[in-house]
């Protein structure tokens, strides 16, 4: 499934999106940077409910393939200007975490 | 084997806004090289912890690249104030972060550990008087 694909299916938000014909592949929930950068694979979908620029950093070192801000949280203004730039996908859910995680599990991703 | 430098770059203390630049540079020059992706990845995490902890715990230092047929070397040197007991510093879950620092995410205790377990071999020395000084190798083949 593709990012565009994921955004319709499930409802999402795009607040960034320079880059949604990427390939998703997995997912991992987490909101501690060193865990997401040890435990995440490439191509995943990274559940979180971080939404300032190191988020951008991290996402694009490990080649997430978007980032999925959950539970109505807002992602600063800088986060968003380096996601444009650096080509990450920056996605919204008003859902809480293990809700969305639990979509996207049944729906085989 | 003669080594090439193939970045060098200062960091400051507590700025978040270029914090990541180092390592996402690294990345796009050791993509350009050529270098094995499974590579460029752990190199990216292993420079990403050591130039956070430069942003987050010390007064400000460089983050420095090289380069042979054989090995990457990364260097990491900072001005201070130094880790207080190395040990402790590479147990998984330590942390002196501050609360404002845990909020961004940063602070779990597992950067250090993230290091060591990426490198091939690390070397690290740290005084209240010199600072940190990281040594990375990590062999290419
Ligand atoms: N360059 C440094 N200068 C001074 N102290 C440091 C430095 N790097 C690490 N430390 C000390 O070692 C501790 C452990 O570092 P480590 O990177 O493992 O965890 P952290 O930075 O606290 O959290 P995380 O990396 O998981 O976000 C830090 O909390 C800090 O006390
Ligand atoms: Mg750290």
């Amino acid at each position: 499934m593709t990012a565009k694909e994921l955004v319709e299916k499930f409802e999402l938000e795009v607040i960034a999106g320079p880059n949604l014909t990427v390939e998703i592949d997995g997912a991992y929930c987490g909101d501690l940077l060193s865990n997401v950068m040890a435990r995440a694979e490439k191509s995943n979908l990274w559940l979180t409910v971080q939404g300032h620029q190191n988020v951008v950093a991290v996402a694009l070192l490990v080649e997430i393939s978007a980032v999925i801000l959950v539970e109505g949280f807002e992602y600063d203004e800088q986060a968003i200007q380096k996601a444009e730039a650096k080509g990450v996908n920056l996605l919204k859910s008003s859902d809480k975490c293990y809700e969305l995680a639990a979509k996207l599990a049944a729906s085989g991703i | 084997m003669q080594k090439q430098q193939i970045m060098c770059k200062e960091i400051e203390s507590f700025d978040f806004q270029s914090g990541g630049e180092a390592s996402s540079n690294l990345k796009n020059i050791l993509r350009k090289l050529g270098v094995n992706s499974d590579l460029v990845r752990k190199t990216s995490i292993v420079t990403y912890e050591l130039e956070m902890n430069v942003v987050i715990h010390s007064l400000g230092g460089e983050i420095t690249a090289l380069i042979s047929e054989e090995e990457l070397e990364i260097r990491v040197d900072d001005v201070g104030p130094g880790i207080e007991d190395l040990d402790k510093a590479f147990t998984p879950g330590y942390s002196t972060a501050s609360n404002e620092i845990r909020e961004m995410g940063f602070g779990a205790g597992m950067g250090l550990v993230n290091v060591k377990r990426y490198a091939d071999k690390l070397t690290i020395e740290s005084s209240k008087e010199n600072g940190t000084h990281v040594k990375v190798l990590i062999k290419l083949f």
